[in-house]
């Protein structure tokens, strides 16, 4: 080969390796990183109906952090976050667990319960908001048609503000719980049988090989849940929706960011506004929130995982 | 295990496998129910109105207009998110150049990144372009949600294929473009199905993006289609349930065939 068909073949290499990167870097940078980037500067502008006007430094931010009513607003949809995602840990991935480890004993019917389990997971959040808000009905629905069986009178659960924002999470439990169970029982399967083998021989009941054995050797699963379900709770967005609409109702009992967000954004059910300066605020905030508590996170749960 | 060991196990599952069908069962049986009938009884037998409330979401109600939206955003994304994920996994897996390890990492950066907290720059930039209120705006959208996930299953998996099937094929006078097609891509079947399944059941199941992008009704998705559905029909439960029955059904029937495809394509990343 003479030097000059090299680099010839040498650039129609380079061309070929070009066109294949180009159509998907292209894609990522005008609908990715350009608009992250904006979402960024936009918290920082004033806005006229979808148009920019002007540069107002840190006074949205301001705003949607100390100022009333915006403040307000934000702390209360903040805190129902946090109670989100800490009910989830509990009762989702707790149950999660649980279930992870009954699957572990292989048990018969156990192939069938994984594709059970993991049913809801692909269904939209929009059936499962719609099916549960009818199943939790106080007069029509079938919770409290089976309440009435024993005796019980339900409460009217989405209309009431102590009930509301539980009946979603335990929706949200019921939609997702297969996700946690299943990456939990893929860890589980990953421990080498000798090792559970051995530590029944020396007398270990189930709770201990629960909480001592097991435990500390999924520490990668539990990170990788923690995480997911922080980034979930916080986004959390259809089921509020479509259960207690959009201004979060009861009297703002199940508001969260991402209902908030999108209020302020582009405007509520009462207040057709659109506020895209305090809208991207909030959105800049939220991104804050979560990649901080995630990589803090993510430091503290790596700590504890060991090498097997 | 002791039996009574096993027993309490088994009756955990059982218990389970009940509160997870349960709901479904309820979905599925109104669904076959009048409204009178559900309403004097929330839990009963299937009667003979299945058909006709089925008839009635087909005919009276938008439902096959936005079944038709959903499987076309769903196929037309996905399509494109394997062809340009393929090409750029493609490149950065069987080509060594200057920059690979950047243009990898810009990618995969993509994955960290929640674009629903970008909806307002990405609302003005549509509307800038003129792809407001498009399928096209929207299956862009999804296409840059899609590409870090299968640019990074397709790298991975399309590295471990081994160099000399290649080779002899370039030595035999084979364009790279027919190594590729011909050669390669068949052998990463595998990972393309579970990149696929990864990316289109959340595009398919998603709502937030159609509520911003698209005000038309006749471009209007399912899940957002069933919104206006759960408004219209409030007090009509049992064409209500007929309607979560058939937009549930779809991706429940290919998921029991698929379950195992599906497990691991959504919780890929997940697992290491």
């Amino acid at each position: 080969m003479t030097a000059a068909t090299a680099r010839r073949h040498g650039v129609r290499r380079g061309l070929w390796i070009l066109l294949l990167l180009a159509p998907g870097a292209a894609v990522m940078t005008l609908f990715v990183v350009v608009p992250v980037l904006g979402a960024f500067a936009d918290a920082f502008r004033s806005f006229q109906g979808p148009r920019p006007t002007g540069w107002v430094g840190f006074a949205n931010l301001r705003d949607v952090i100390f100022v009333a009513p915006y403040a307000a607003a934000t702390w209360r949809a903040l805190w129902h976050n946090v109670l989100v995602f800490a009910s989830l840990m509990v009762v989702q991935n707790g149950l999660a667990y649980l279930i992870a480890f009954a699957l572990l004993k292989a048990l018969p019917g156990h192939r069938v319960h994984q594709v059970i389990v993991f049913l809801p997971v692909v269904l939209s959040a929009i059936v499962v908001g719609i099916l549960w808000k009818e199943l939790l009905n106080p007069i029509f629905g079938a919770v409290n048609e089976l309440l009435a069986l024993t005796g019980i009178q339900g409460p009217p659960w989405l209309g009431d503000a102590s009930t509301a924002l539980g009946s979603i999470i335990a929706t949200n439990a019921w939609h997702w719980m297969g996700f946690p169970a299943l990456i939990f029982l893929a860890a589980m399967q990953r421990i080498p049988k000798e090792t559970l083998e051995a530590a029944r021989i020396d007398g270990a009941t189930d709770r201990v090989l629960m909480a001592r054995i097991i435990w500390p050797l999924v520490a990668p699963a539990t990170t990788i849940v923690v995480i997911l379900t922080f980034i979930g709770s916080f986004n959390w967005f259809e089921l509020p929706y479509v259960m207690t609409g959009l201004d979060g109702s009861p009297g703002g009992a199940t508001d969260v960011l991402g209902l908030l967000f999108y209020r302020t954004a582009f405007g509520g059910v009462s207040s057709g506004l659109e506020d895209f300066g305090h809208g991207s605020a909030l959105a800049v905030l939220m991104f804050i929130v979560v990649a901080a508590v995630s990589a803090v996170a993510l430091r503290i749960l790596r700590a504890r995982e060991i090498e097997l | 295990m002791t039996e009574r060991n096993r027993l309490a196990w088994q009756l955990l599952l059982g218990a389970n496998a009940v509160v997870m069908i349960f709901p479904l069962l309820v979905m599925l049986l109104s669904a076959t129910r009048t409204n009178a009938e559900i309403f004097a009884s929330p839990l009963g037998l299937p009667t003979g109105a299945a058909f006709a409330n089925v008839v009635k979401v087909w005919r009276e109600t938008n439902f096959p207009l936005y079944l038709a939206n959903s499987l076309v955003v769903t196929m037309g994304s996905t399509a494109a998110i394997l062809v340009f994920g393929t090409m750029a996994a493609y490149a950065l897996a069987r080509y060594v150049f200057r920059g690979a390890g950047l243009v990898y990492l810009f990618f995969v950066a993509g994955l960290m990144l929640p674009l629903k907290l970008a909806i307002i720059p990405l609302f003005i930039q549509l509307d800038t372009l003129h792809l407001l209120n498009t399928r096209l705006g929207l299956i862009l959208i999804y296409v840059a949600i899609g590409l870090p996930s299968a640019v990074f299953i397709l790298t991975g998996f399309l590295r471990t294929l081994p160099g000399e099937l290649e080779e002899s094929a370039r030595l035999d006078g084979a364009s790279e473009l027919t190594v590729m097609l011909r050669i390669m891509l068949p052998l990463a079947r595998p990972a393309l199905v579970i990149a696929g399944i990864q990316n289109a059941v959340p595009i398919w199941n998603d709502f937030f993006f159609p509520l911003v992008i698209l005000t038309s009704d006749r471009l209007k998705t399912l899940p957002q289609g069933l919104t206006i559905f759960m408004g219209e029909f409030n007090t009509d439960w049992g064409v209500l349930f007929a309607g979560l029955t058939l937009a549930a059904l779809p991706i429940t029937l290919v998921y029991i065939v698929l379950s195992r495809q599906f497990i691991a394509g959504l919780t890929q990343g997940a697992i290491k």
